[in-house]
């Protein structure tokens, strides 16, 4: 399992085309990431909700091609 | 999802006020993200269960579909899911963990 930097940002940009992201490495294995998104489509839902809308950008990968995953979700 | 595995998730969801699914014990948890939130629970005092889903790869599939959830650990309260936990530590690092338990009538130390 293994996805580089550049695959997550562009999955969770074609889903929240307005997300700023920043990402870190945090094991330097493409694999442990930690993930902070700033996005308008957070407005008005819950940390659940908001963080539901980032694994959906993912596209089943989590768990299957990406091992671990931070999340944090800001809302603009 | 198998119908008798949909029953079998339901009915650990519901076996007691906090569930925790996660991967090993509390006492020998086998993931960093399990660890934090038992911690979490046990610095607030709470009592909760344990299902660890490494024992039954069924549980361990199926509770990610029954949350549409692709993570573990998962967090049950009173049977509605509440978070992993990326979000229980938001919870916890903001001061609402606590009054959530308190709020749902939970006991805290």
């Amino acid at each position: 399992m293994s996805m580089k930097e550049s695959e997550l940002e562009n999955l969770i940009l074609r889903a929240l085309p307005d997300a700023m992201i920043e990402i870190k490495d945090l094991a330097g294995d493409d694999n442990h990431y930690s993930l902070v998104v700033r996005s308008k489509s957070f407005r008005e839902k819950t940390r659940l909700e908001q963080h539901q809308l980032v694994y959906k950008a993912l596209e089943k990968k989590m768990g299957t091609k990406l091992h671990a995953l931070q999340i944090k979700t800001i809302s603009i | 999802m198998e119908e008798n595995i949909t029953n079998l998730l339901h009915q650990k969801i519901t076996s007691s006020d906090v569930v925790l699914f996660m991967k090993g014990t509390p006492d020998l948890p086998q993931c960093g993200f399990s660890s934090q939130v038992v911690q979490i629970l046990n610095y607030l005092g709470i009592e909760f269960s344990t299902v660890n889903v490494l024992d039954d790869d069924k549980i361990r599939s199926g509770i990610k579909e029954y949350t549409n959830w692709p993570t573990i650990p998962q967090l049950y309260v009173k049977s509605e899911f509440i978070g992993g936990a990326d979000i229980i530590k938001e919870m916890f690092e903001e001061n609402e963990l606590k009054q959530f338990f308190i709020d749902q009538g939970i006991k805290t130390n």
